[in-house]
């Protein structure tokens, strides 16, 4: 079904109008042989129910998160969201308009965005943000490209903990165009102050931290801000998880001079990793080198207040190939999603997620350390709502043999150990086969932590 | 007078509220002080009614698709079917972890299979990463996948892409950004790429080409074969620019006439929604030379089922995104060639062609266009004749369409038209709503006469009037000023 109102006669009449006798005849300056000669082979077009029926069918055997007990993070939160979220970004008025380039039909996405930036600016301590980029991974690369182009400094120091996916965008993103990534090395999950101050010269443009960090662990912010300023020219950027700033420490109060991050967590579903969001925020004196589009308060003609894409002329639809990003759209509905859900959250309900997250996550880790075989991986790193545990087998096993009773137990960090020999260098313990990153929500039910305790309890008991 | 949601909130009130806490470990026993902060963030404070009044009102500012015709040019506003929106919030869709075993994930790891092999035949090209998240990221997925095949072959001195001077500003960014030189290439006086020009631009240092098709006056690039063999005889690959794409289902394949790689927007061609700037979608498809480049990981099957194919990371450019990009746009675009089949795909186009020359013979009378022959998708008018004798411009017509219920077309692009107003209506735009469009510029090109100071003055009707975007900019206001 085209969904085309059009009925045939309703063309023959169109066609007639525009003083032609066939369709042919309008792509007649298509040349013949670079035509199809036959229709495209694709399935039999199915109404409808038909296709409700197919995907029903199709995904009935997937297991998700929802009759699972999940224990998954690594980038990706399963976080409470309100009912009144979704009626919100189901609006048509909403999702069906585009990027606010009409601004006096476009106050309502225009506004909401201007909503969006005061609160990551809130929780962030920033001064200004944009109107998101793709996701936390692409956030931080276009902040190292910013810091290139305000210091013209082209090393940038990435922290060993840096969520491995992130480096791989982050090195695409920054490869040929002769920026110099250096992995300053971790120990004990945090980041190596010592080695990072010894890393530190005034050929470093800017130094990356992720906080918390891939592990879960609370990185000491302060003190890395303080090393990365050794250089005054050096940017500092902090990759925040957006929960966790209702309670710890805002970027901006430990020398950020860039916060993004993933914003995923705040409202959005899981959708398989995607989509995600990267929220962007920074100094008022940078905002001339931010990527993307930001929406500024003005007036209109009469004086009323009113609402506009501003500082445009940073952008590739004007500059070409002088501008300071090639981002055209973003991830505004999940901006939207993220608003609404901050809204309805309010001052104490985002600090009540927080905190009941950070208190599950520890109640949960010090179960698991009780038992034979268990410990926590980075035991004197605090950590928020996420943390690694040694496995007395290896995780994989446990994740096998804990599927059948429809617990995901949590990340195998064997899953990362290529990309950590690879690609990031440095002196540490490489995760390994016997590791589980553990994520927990304010989702979970206490029950459902002493469930996946006596469940590995179990399945490791020998 | 609109307020913001801070100065809405009262304090003390609550829009969610969670379960009691379960396991009440003191905060400062779990997180040291040093780590936390002192002052919470100022989020405003109100009731769930309170936020949905807010967000309802804001609703009603916005112009959008089912409200009326949405004509931006080389943005394709169809109308986004609903079932779409039904079926992706399917628990086994909007519940699902991307780290999950992928025995757990066979069924949407089939629809990702089904959705590369399918936009590989619409586009003719051999294989599809459906990683990128937006055009724009699919372009540089693409410019990526040329720098890594001539790095490949030791080309390092293939230093130049050619983009034509009426390309979207994302092309050149695109090379900017993947650190490529843009070369400029000239349009002819049929808005075509002058291959003249072309001739004496190409050289052993062009990595590749750019092209837009159709492009973005609305016209086929009838010259694609010449173009091949030149950009291909310096071992050159040729992009294309998929944002038209809604111009060629069923009727070209652009793998098939001499394109080694081009981006898809799902949220054009293949309907998902626009979001009000986001999330889209920006798959790429590339020639079978150009496979081992593509982005990991890509779905594949094998005996024991879907799973996600990480074999060719050795000659990969690596990763756009975190994960596998964004999945709750690919289903929609599933859903919707599932239900279309070829013979829909292909009315698709088809009617968006004929809806976009019946406006255009409708009302090139009253406007000058440039290039007089029957366009695809979209064509290009301008108001050169009103700006001359009434003193009126483009901005100023389109703000009177506001006026009259319509968003503008996409205006002041391409570049290489003064004045430029750049309309398609796309297919799913009924007759009678093509009639009133045309009406309403028909209308607005007799006001420029009789009355250019309404012109000036539009709109009258929205919700605001013109906003002063120079303000916006001098007196920079990102953020509300949070009072306590």
């Amino acid at each position: 079904m085209p969904y085309i109102s059009n009925t045939g006669t309703e063309r023959q009449a169109m066609l007639k109008k525009i003083g032609v006798s066939s369709f042919e005849e309008l792509i007649a300056a298509i040349p013949p042989k670079m035509r199809m000669s036959s229709p495209l082979k694709l399935d039999e077009p199915l109404s409808e129910l038909e296709i409700t029926r197919k995907i029903k069918s199709q995904t009935c055997g997937d297991l998700c998160t929802s009759t699972a007990n999940a224990f998954l993070g690594a980038g990706v939160y399963d976080h409470f969201i309100p009912a009144a979220v979704d009626t919100i970004v189901s609006r048509p008025e909403f999702f069906t308009a585009y990027t606010p380039y009409q601004a006096e039909v476009s106050q309502g996405t225009l506004q909401f965005i201007y909503e969006y930036q005061t609160m990551i600016c809130e929780l962030t301590g920033m001064e200004i943000a944009n109107a998101s980029m793709y996701d936390g991974a692409s956030a931080i690369a276009e902040a190292i490209l910013m810091a290139v182009r305000k210091n013209r400094l082209t090393k940038a120091i990435l922290p060993a903990t840096l969520h491995p996916e992130y480096v791989k965008v982050i090195r695409i993103y920054t490869e040929g165009l002769g920026i110099e990534l250096l992995t300053a090395p971790m120990k004990d999950g945090l980041t190596d102050l010592e080695a990072l101050k010894a890393m530190m010269d005034e050929t470093v443009g800017s130094v990356v931290l992720q906080n918390p960090n891939f592990f879960g662990n609370i990185e000491a912010g302060e003190a890395i801000g303080q090393i990365a300023h050794s250089n005054p020219k050096t940017l500092f950027i902090v990759a925040a998880d957006p929960i966790s700033l209702a309670i710890l420490k805002a970027p901006a109060a430990y020398g950020a001079d860039i916060a993004v991050g993933e914003g995923q967590a705040l409202g959005n579903s899981m959708y398989m990793g995607g989509p995600l969001f990267g929220y962007f925020s920074t100094k008022i004196d940078l905002a001339r080198q931010m990527p993307g589009r930001i929406v500024g308060g003005t007036l209109d003609i009469e004086g009323k207040r009113a609402y506009a894409l501003t500082l445009q002329a940073r952008e590739q639809h004007i500059r070409r190939e002088k501008a300071t990003s090639n981002i055209c759209s973003n991830q505004s509905l999940c901006t939207l999603a993220a608003t609404v859900y901050m809204a309805l959250m309010g001052r104490e309900g985002l600090v009540e997620v927080a905190t009941q997250s950070a208190q599950k996550a520890h109640y949960l880790a010090s179960e698991i350390r009780k038992l034979t075989g268990f410990e926590l991986a980075y035991p004197n790193a605090p950590f928020f709502r996420e943390f690694v545990v040694n496995t007395p087998v290896p995780a994989a096993q446990i994740v096998e043999k804990l599927l059948p009773r429809a617990i995901y137990p949590g990340v195998d960090m064997a899953r990362f150990a290529k990309e950590f020999t690879e690609s990031q260098t440095g002196t540490f313990a490489v995760p390994g086969e016997k590791q589980l990153m553990i994520a927990v929500t304010e989702k979970k039910c206490k029950a459902d932590l002493d469930a996946l305790v006596s469940a590995l309890r179990e399945v490791t008991h020998v | 007078m609109s307020r913001t949601i801070f100065e809405h909130s009262s304090p003390g009130r609550k829009g969610c509220t969670l379960p009691p806490r379960e396991v009440d470990l003191p905060l400062d026993g779990i997180i040291p002080a040093e780590y936390r902060r002192e002052a919470i963030p100022r989020l405003p404070e109100l009731s769930e009614l309170d936020v949905m009044r807010h967000y309802i009102k804001l609703s009603h500012k916005n112009h959008f698709i089912e409200k009326g015709l949405y004509p931006l040019g080389s943005c394709t506003m169809k109308y986004n079917p609903k079932v779409h929106e039904a079926l992706v919030r399917y628990s086994c869709f909007n519940n699902v972890h991307p780290y999950q075993p992928e025995k757990t994930l066979q069924g949407s790891l089939e629809i990702l299979y089904e959705l590369q092999k399918d936009l590989s035949e619409i586009s003719g090209m051999a294989q599809v990463t459906l990683q990128p998240v937006a055009g724009a990221q699919g372009e540089f997925t693409g410019i990526k996948v040329i720098a890594a095949y001539h790095k490949a072959k030791g080309n390092t001195h293939k230093t130049k892409i050619i983009v034509p001077d009426s390309a979207h500003g994302t092309n050149p960014a695109t090379c900017s950004l993947v650190g490529f030189e843009v070369v400029e290439l000239k349009s002819n006086a049929q808005g075509r790429c002058d291959l003249d020009h072309l001739r004496s631009i190409v050289d052993d240092n062009t990595a590749g080409f750019m092209l837009t098709n159709p492009n973005t006056l609305g016209l086929f690039e009838t010259q694609i074969e010449e173009i091949a063999e030149i950009i291909h005889s310096v071992d050159g690959l040729i992009y294309m620019d998929g944002a038209n794409l809604n111009a060629l289902l069923g009727i070209v394949q652009p793998g098939k006439i001499g394109f080694d790689v081009m981006h898809f927007n799902l949220h054009k061609t293949f309907t998902t929604p626009h979001g009000g700037g986001g999330p889209g979608c920006g798959p790429v498809g590339v020639v079978e030379k150009l496979v081992p480049y593509l982005p990991v990981p890509l779905v594949n099957k094998n005996d024991d089922g879907y799973f996600f194919d990480y074999g060719h990371e050795a000659t990969s450019i690596g990763k756009v995104h975190t994960f596998y990009g964004n999945f709750a746009i690919m289903l929609r675009a599933y859903i919707y060639i599932k239900m279309l089949g070829a013979e829909g795909l292909r009315k698709v186009s088809e009617n968006a062609i004929l809806n976009a020359n019946y406006i255009m013979a409708r009302v090139k009378d009253h406007y000058h266009i440039q290039h007089q022959e029957y366009c695809m998708h979209e064509f290009v008018a301008d108001s050169s004749w009103q700006k001359k004798v009434n003193g009126v411009n483009t901005l100023d017509i389109a703000k009177r369409l506001l006026d009259k219920g319509f968003h503008a077309p996409t205006i002041y692009f391409p570049l290489i038209v003064p004045e430029a107003m750049m309309v398609e209506p796309t297919e799913t735009e009924p007759l009678e709503s093509l009639d009133a469009f045309a009406d309403a510029m028909i209308e607005i090109a007799q006001e420029c006469s009789q009355n250019p100071e309404l012109l000036h003055e539009a709109p009258l009707t929205t919700p605001v009037r013109r906003v002063d975007d120079v303000r916006a900019v001098k007196m920079l206001d990102p953020i509300f000023k949070i009072e306590k």
